[in-house]
């Protein structure tokens, strides 16, 4: 099975991401082999609809549990037509995180914020 | 005459401005470009309402002849486009109407749909033609509407009075293209300064001919009238902090309206028809 993190910088020592589409990298681990590979969130710098894009990142990876503090609407819509599961993050690296999830201590994320898209009115 | 009244944030007397300068000049037209929170018409109470639908153009795809490319969603720039298990969803809160994604389908899987984003209410109060813009909540952006309202008004001879919507983002930029002055009211407080001086960088930017009117005034030491005066801005009207005139506009009536009000924006619709005139001898 394979878990996406959004993060701040290429080290498992490195923060859970704060921002989901606007993550310089996600870690994709996969559980059965115990290993991981940190990939680009290509939608980092883009103008508009960073959470789309990520999201389409994010199942192309093949990922089927995403572990992040805030997810949009528009990202969550995506999700939605596909398995994947989206659990809260806690504070801590993404090693923590990724025991936490392990150990069953994360809950799942229910909450999606409405875009902030259209605030600044492009 | 096109004028366009702006601040940096609602509330600060834009819509009282607006609406007393096209009450005053009697034979005009307001327009209101505040479509997320239109109010103008609470005030004008126009009759003969006529309604129009505005409407954008976004893509839909037809499953069966989707290839499952990719390309459209490599193409879109505003990232509308998302392909989950070679399924092609469409996002038309962030889709820009470019069209591009139909365009280049090469299975010709994408057509275009109208979706219904707002409407505009056109109607009539006394001499003035009160024409109001709509956006339906969760609709990304207003600009489509601004488009159409501006293009009703593009061979408009008469005094038009556009009430503009609050900030300094792109919106409001489309909101004063046309316009041949621009109204700034601000407040004088530091954050009433903050907005002003935001909107202002707006009005340099295109270049716009310019004043300000300062809403809420008190004798004394005023920040806006400082800002006006380190950066040469011509202060139009300085409209005194009133418990009446704050009952007159909460009960929805119009100040011009009333004796003691007319005056003050008979004044300054004068003030600012003496501008533009000199504006345009200095500039031709
Ligand atoms: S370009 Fe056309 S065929 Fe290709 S994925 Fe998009 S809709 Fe489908
Ligand atoms: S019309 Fe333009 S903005 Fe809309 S989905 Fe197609 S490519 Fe993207």
């Amino acid at each position: 099975m394979k878990i996406a993190i959004p993060a701040d910088e290429k080290v498992l020592a490195s923060e859970v991401c704060m921002s989901f589409g606007r993550a310089p990298y996600f870690y994709i681990y996969e559980t059965t082999t115990k290993m991981g590979d940190f990939i680009e969130n290509a939608a980092a710098s883009s103008p508009g609809g960073a959470g789309v894009k990520a999201a389409q990142i994010v199942v192309d990876s093949h990922a089927d549990i995403l572990i992040t503090p805030r997810c949009g609407e528009n990202a969550a819509e995506v999700f939605k037509a596909t398995k994947l599961e989206i659990y809260k993050s806690t504070l801590g690296s993404i090693q923590n995180n990724i025991d936490a999830y392990m150990d069953n201590k994360l809950a799942v994320l229910d909450q999606f914020h409405a875009g902030f898209h259209g605030v600044g009115g492009n | 005459m096109k004028l366009a009244v702006l601040s940096g944030k609602g509330g600060t007397g834009k819509t009282l401005v607006s609406v007393n300068l096209a009450a005053v000049a009697k034979n005009s037209v307001y327009v209101d470009c505040d479509v997320e929170e239109p109010n103008g018409h609470l005030f004008f109470k126009p009759v003969e309402i006529k309604k129009e639908k505005v409407s954008i153009k976004i893509p839909v795809v037809d499953e069966d002849l989707c290839l499952g490319c990719r390309k459209c969603v490599d193409f879109c720039k505003f990232n509308a486009l998302a392909a989950i298990i070679n399924k092609l969803i469409v996002f038309d809160d962030i889709c820009h109407s470019c069209g591009g994604c139909i365009m280049l389908c090469p299975s010709h899987a994408l057509t275009e749909m109208d979706k219904v984003i707002g409407e505009i209410n056109s109607g009539i109060s006394e001499k003035v033609k009160v024409i109001s813009g709509i956006l339906n909540t969760g609709e990304a952006s207003g600009i489509p509407i601004i488009k159409e309202l501006l293009s009703k008004i593009s061979a408009e001879e008469k005094m038009t009075v556009i009430d503009c919507p609050p900030g300094s983002a792109c919106i409001v930029m489309e909101s004063i293209r046309d316009v041949d002055y621009c109204i700034l009211v601000a407040e004088p407080t530091v954050f009433g300064l903050h907005n002003l001086a935001l909107v202002y960088q707006l009005v340099k930017l295109f270049n716009k001919p310019h004043g300000v009117v300062i809403n809420k005034w008190m004798a004394g030491e005023n920040l806006i009238e400082r800002f006006c005066s380190d950066n040469q801005i011509t202060v139009l009207d300085k409209i005194p902090f009133e418990s009446e005139l704050g009952t007159i506009n909460s009960d929805g009536e119009i100040a011009a309206k009333s004796e003691k009000y007319y005056g003050l924006f008979s004044e300054l619709l004068k003030t600012v028809v003496k501008e533009v005139e000199h504006e345009t001898v200095t500039h031709s």
